[in-house]
């Protein structure tokens, strides 16, 4: 089980990357590689050319500009884990780290890797969308910004452009009234989940408004469910679970039915959270 | 562009220069270019951790990195990390409680473990077992089932702990 | 913490001064274990060693209609492509039969598939290249034209008539049944107050063995001699089939076992693409190696444990067992895996059910099917973990339909301790066990009352704990009647050989291996108390049929109860022989001393006498000096065959604490306990280690573990990521307690530890989550592995 043959170059600058990526259309960006590299082992995936990006400055990083979170695409999940801003400015990304793999995987893999990877159950793309957050990205075109909700467009599939490199999220920064939730459901700890539920919200009295729900593990991306949003943010959990309309498929691990179930288990869980008093 | 490429490095302390191909892994580098076997291969996919060594001061699944990706690293194996006596105390302590049984998945288990006790070390500390067995769950064990590793890196914190408050006082 | 403490010497023979029997003494090769520099076969390179990789079917049946190896052949790197067909004239195919399982059947089995792939993963063509890159670069050119065919999948429909047949010269997909029916049944369940039928399922699953398997074989042309480095647990087995297959003579065979880097029953099999290996370097002329991938392993290495069973109990109100029935169906793909059969499981699951309790009623099917899915054979615990789930299963439900506690019902049906010897009714000869001594010390350790009431205060919080057993009887030490009867050349007797070098230090050579059991370890015990040198003196060679006595290996808990009692012998007649020359050198009756410390001595007083070293001067260097006529013997070798029973059983039971969540359906294992009887205990921390494993391995097929098959035949789940082994932080901390009853066969009185964990930990694992979801009323949950689905469905909550 060893990779197909390939190229590799290590580059120093973004459009040096993104010009690479125009020379050779097989080409793949590598930056924390913790999910890349198991397929190429495996040859589901054979590269003609792996373009490293772990050696341009200044993308990784986490840092707060008002109200506003920026977190560098090669930011290695350690660093957030670890990191006194995100705990106080995103605390969802906080409370969701120590789900992510295990301490080697958290040491190498990266957050900007894990958006632009997109699996549909894995953690951060749907924290990302329970925050509303943004993806910035540049290419041949220069810099753009992605909403989060125009981002995830299919299986492991997102708006970034063939040319194009995801350069940094951005995430609204927290603030008193900031609710967050987050529980998964993982036969063993450390796996993707057999579903999991990031949730964000703002305290409004002593209800909640702006709720948002991002599902992951129960389709092809992050998936929000607005009908149970608007009835947490009324108050009523019970209206909430049964406004569930999540129609996943039956996996290796669990059935639909048990997934639909678990959803409805996490949305009890996740809105006690977002009910308590956070710091 | 070449297939192949030179890398200059350092393992366990020692400058190496090798010319390797861009496709092999970190771990099939250290065993098959350095003859340090004693990184395992287990599964080549990122889950086992047998292949679990040190880059850069962290630890990383060697299955997982390319060798050329390590070009200017600082790479630790177990062999480096025995000659050094860093682990010497944790490498007694899985002997005496017999953790572990055919010792493939020990070097990557004993690195792992060293990398927790480092961090209980920095926030003067001491881990639990369930800290303990959370950290450990990256590194799969066939034959022990956990409980005697969990049994003496428990114990290698607690010394290390006392160690620590001896030296303080 | 708990740190193991050491037993008492159990037998007045043991009780030698220095004696290491019963001492938890750490083992002498960790310490290169720790450091890395242990030596696996996947560490191993030879000079001019190529690599293969083999392409492998993507269909489970199908025809090969032609296959194209001229681009591979020219690719880089590429020594060789060779086909089914070419290596077919290089070695002959097998067949996995054994006489004494009346009626097996099963079809030949070549290196690499000739004309028909017969499961997914099956090798179709090789490649043998530089390195193992080039070799799967290549694999990727070869062109290969497949006409698939029907695939037989289900075991409940493999004997339909409108299911096809796989083997066409076998005439159907049977490949072993036996009915077994004992004492009467029928009126034992007329006469019951109560009868529990269940259908349990076991899943199919696997070793995973942390180090795949792998082999270097190297055909010397000009010596004519095959050396072949293997992780195998049978090296002497392994040289008679690489000779048999090659037509050579077994001399011209070495076979060198290192570190294995695990085995489990896993490598003790013959498998197609190590044979081919061989062949290939017979073809050659050069040495090749191959180590199986994570994902080739997946489908090649052997599954087990794929049983449906209908169990049927009767108990009356008093809570006697009245009579046993099963029904088992097992599918086993679509070869008997030689030498050992794929029937022996089920034969097992056979043998073993109710085999704890003193019920004279039983009766029992199993048939054994092909199909088409990666073969099944014999795993840590063979037959056990299913006979002990279908029993222990059965009893449980049966007591919670009479209203009795768990305890109270094995109570009153296990064999008594002083009625010993025993036959169980499917024929099992017992020696001597302690059921209820160890139930009684298990009911103490886990102070049983508290918890129950534990269990109680917390029911009404919403909380729902379960309280599971499992009783069980474990097959080890095997005499001939497990292989050798049915005309498998895998030697039951072992030996050893101890040497006294010209320093004084003893070698034990020894045809037990190593494979992290602590073999070396337990073998260095017995020779330095039965020859009275400390520990560190011993230096232990195993796996090496060149250097070592004709052994068995290691399997079937065998190593300690057999190899353990040849090496106690061989240490014992060297000490005689060291003695007679003491006895020369000191003019002294050597029946007047001894050999205590490494030191000779005076018997009675314990004075010193004479250094080992300065016998071994005299002896090697000077026996110009020693009496006229007087040889030094400083060379013994021992061997020991069990001929009193055909195995020595033993006896344990396990408790497990758990939590269900009821919302989800996920279990949490709170703690684990296990009182076994493995006789003497020679080294309590390797007993104690390999219960845990086992025990761990065992939770693994009751909540984690299964080979997921779609109805093509293709398994869904061959990666670590999505086959689900247990980790550390689902695991329980797991305490061991002891009984100690001797076997008589042996002086040391030593049986084996090594499968009792993994016999009793699914049945333990499924008691417990019934007993936590009882008061709900929850259906009872049979099917392993209990996924959270299954349990939200037994509480109708999907």
């Amino acid at each position: 089980m060893k990779p197909a043959p390939f190229a590799y170059k290590k580059v120093r600058a973004l459009d040096e990357a993104i010009a690479l990526m125009g020379e050779n259309l097989d080409a793949r960006l590598l930056a924390g590689g913790q999910s890349l590299m198991a397929t190429l082992n495996m040859r589901l995936s054979a590269p003609n050319l792996l373009i490293d990006i772990n050696g341009i400055g200044g993308l990784d990083g986490i840092a707060r500009n008002g109200d506003t979170i920026e977190i560098g695409a090669l930011t290695r999940h350690v660093q957030a884990e670890r990191s006194d801003t995100i705990a106080r400015y995103a605390p969802l990304i906080a409370r969701a780290m120590p789900f992510i793999g295990h301490a080697a995987i958290r040491n190498r893999g990266t957050l900007g890797g894990s958006i632009a990877f997109a699996d549909p159950a894995a953690e951060l793309p749907a924290c990302l969308l329970a925050l509303d957050g943004e993806v910035t990205a540049q290419g041949p075109k220069g810099k753009r910004s992605i909403r989060t909700s125009d981002y995830f467009k299919g299986l492991y599939e997102t708006a970034l452009g063939p040319q194009e490199i995801l350069t940094a999220i951005r995430l609204p920064a927290a603030d008193g009234n900031t609710r967050t939730g987050f529980a998964e459901l993982a036969r063993r700890h450390g796996d993707y989940a057999i579903v999991g539920l990031a949730a964000s919200a703002r305290a409004d009295g002593k209800g909640l408004k702006d709720v948002r729900l991002a599902y992951f593990g129960v389709g092809n991306t992050p998936l929000r469910a607005t009908k149970s949003e608007a009835a947490l943010a009324g108050g009523d959990v019970d209206a909430a679970v049964a406004a569930l309309d999540l129609d996943p498929h039956d996996d290796i691990q669990a059935s639909a039915a048990v997934k639909k179930h678990l959803a409805g288990v996490l949305l009890r869980r996740v809105a006690a959270q977002l009910m308590e008093r956070q710091p | 562009m070449s297939m192949d490429m030179d890398i200059t490095l350092t393992v366990n302390g020692e400058a190496v220069s090798e010319r390797v191909e861009a496709r092999k892994t970190l771990v099939d580098f250290v065993r098959e270019d350095l003859g340090l076997t004693g990184s395992h291969v287990g599964c080549e996919h990122g889950v086992c951790g047998a292949c679990t060594m040190r880059v850069d001061g962290v630890i990383v699944r060697g299955c997982l990195m390319l060798a050329v990706q390590c070009d200017g690293a600082v790479v630790e194996t177990i062999e480096g990390l025995s000659d050094s006596g860093e682990v010497a105390d944790l490498q007694a302590a899985f002997e005496q409680r017999n953790a572990l049984q055919c010792g493939y998945c020990t070097p990557g288990m004993l690195t792992a473990a060293q990398e927790l006790l480092q961090q209980a070390q920095a926030n003067n500390a001491v881990p639990s077992r369930e800290e303990i067995r959370e950290h450990i769950s990256g590194n799969y064990c066939r034959c022990t089932g956990y409980h005697a590793i969990v049994d003496a890196v428990e114990s290698v914190a607690q010394e290390r702990s006392k160690a620590r408050a001896g030296a303080q006082s | 913490m708990k740190i193991t403490p050491d037993s008492p010497p159990v037998l007045s023979a043991l009780d030698r001064p220095n004696s290491y029997i019963g001492r938890a003494v750490p083992r002498p090769n960790l310490h290169r274990l720790t450091q890395g520099r242990g030596q696996y076969v996947s560490d191993v390179t030879l000079p001019r060693m190529t690599h293969v990789a083999f392409l492998r079917s993507p269909h489970a049946h199908a025809r090969i209609v032609s296959i194209a190896t001229e681009a591979a052949k020219k690719a880089p790197g590429v020594v060789a492509v060779v086909t089914g067909a070419e290596l077919a004239k290089v070695m002959t195919p097998w067949v996995g039969v054994l006489t004494h399982l009346k009626g097996i059947k099963s079809a030949p089995q070549y290196p690499i598939a000739v004309d028909r792939a017969c499961w997914q993963g099956e090798a179709v063509c090789a490649v043998v290249a530089k390195t193992r890159a080039q070799a799967e670069d290549a694999c990727e050119l070869i062109d290969i034209v497949y006409e698939e065919l029907p695939a037989v999948t289900d075991p409940e429909t493999a004997l339909d008539a409108a299911t096809p047949v796989i083997h066409e010269s076998l005439g159907d997909n049977i490949c072993f049944e036996r009915k077994l029916d004992v004492g009467e049944v029928d009126k034992a369940f007329a006469a019951s107050d109560a009868v529990v039928e269940a259908t349990f399922v076991c899943g199919r699953h696997t070793g995973v063995t942390t180090e795949p398997r792998a082999i270097i074989a190297d055909w010397n042309e000009g010596e004519q001699r095959l050396t072949v480095y293997q992780g195998t647990q049978a090296p002497h087995m392994m040289q008679n089939l690489f000779a048999k297959h090659l037509d050579l003579s077994e001399s011209q065979v070495r076979v060198l076992t290192k570190d294995v880097g695990g085995s489990f029953g896993i490598k003790v099999h013959t498998y197609a693409d190590e044979m081919a290996t061989v062949a290939l370097a017979r073809l050659l002329k050069r040495p090749v190696k191959f180590v199986a991938d994570r994902i080739e392993s997946f489908v090649t290495d052997i599954h087990a444990r794929d049983h449906r069973i209908k169990g049927k109990i009767g108990v009356t109100k008093d809570g006697v067992i009245t009579a046993f029935e099963i029904d088992d169906l097992t599918g086993i793909g679509p070869y008997s895996v030689y030498p050992r059969t794929s029937g022996i499981e089920a034969n097992q699951v056979v043998n073993l059910t109710g085999g704890p309790y003193n019920c004279p009623n039983y009766r029992a099917q199993t048939r054994v099917v092909f199909q088409n899915k990666n073969v099944m054979c014999q795993y840590r615990a063979v037959g056990h973990p299913i006979a002990v789930a279908v029993t222990e299963g059965l009893v449980e439900l049966a007591a919670a339909k009479i209203g009795m506690d768990p305890l109270e019902i094995r109570r009153r049906n296990l064999f008594p301790d002083d009625g010993y010897p025993a036959q169980t009714a499917s024929g099992l000869k017992l020696e001597q066990l302690s059921h209820h001594e160890a139930l009684a010390h298990l009911d103490t350790m886990i102070n049983y009352a508290g918890l129950r009431a534990e269990q109680k205060a917390l029911r009404e919080k919403h909380i729902y704990r379960g309280i599971g057993f499992a009783s069980f009887i474990e097959v080890t030490n095997p005499s001939a009647a497990f292989y050798g009867v049915g005309g498998a050349r895998i030697t039951s007797q072992d030996g050893a050989t101890v040497k006294l070098d010209a320093q004084g230090l003893l070698t034990i050579h020894s045809g037990v291996t190593e494979q992290g059991q602590g073999t070396e370890a337990v073998l260095a015990q017995c020779v330095a108390s039965s020859f009275g040198i400390s520990m560190d003196r011993v230096r232990v060679v195993t796996g090496d049929t060149d250097n070592t006595p004709y052994g068995g290996g290691t399997w079937a808990s065998r190593a300690a109860g057999i190899g353990g009692e040849a090496a106690w012998q061989a240490g014992k007649a060297l000490r005689g022989n060291v003695l007679a020359v003491a006895g020369a050198m000191l003019q002294a009756r050597p029946e007047d001393l001894d050999i205590r410390d490494g030191v000779v001595v005076d018997k009675a007083t314990g004075a010193e006498r004479l250094g080992l070293d300065e016998l071994a001067r005299v002896a090697y260097f000077r026996p110009d000096t020693l009496p006229p006529g007087f040889q030094a013997e400083l060379m013994a070798t021992r061997h020991y065959v069990p001929r009193g029973w055909p195995f020595a059983f033993t006896n344990g039971i396990q408790a497990s604490y758990l939590e269900v969540d009821t919302d989800t359906g996920f279990v949490k294992l709170l703690r684990h306990w296990c009182v076994e009887d493995c006789g003497t205990i020679i080294n309590p921390q390797l007993v104690d280690e390999q219960i845990r494993g086992g025990v761990v391995q065992g939770i693994g097929a009751a909540l984690f573990e299964q080979c997921l098959y779609d109805e093509r035949g293709q398994m869904l789940n061959g990666n670590m990521a999505d086959y689900l082994v247990p980790m550390a932080v689902e695991m329980p901390d797991i305490d061991c307690g002891h009984v100690v009853s001797p076997t008589a066969d042996s002086e040391l009185g030593a049986k084996g530890a090594g499968e009792a964990g993994t016999a009793g930990a699914p049945a333990c694992i499924m008691n417990a989550i019934n007993d936590a979801l009882r008061p709900l009323g929850a259906a009872p949950l049979t099917d392993m592995p209990f996924t959270p689905g299954k349990i939200l469905a037994a509480l109708g909550k999907i």
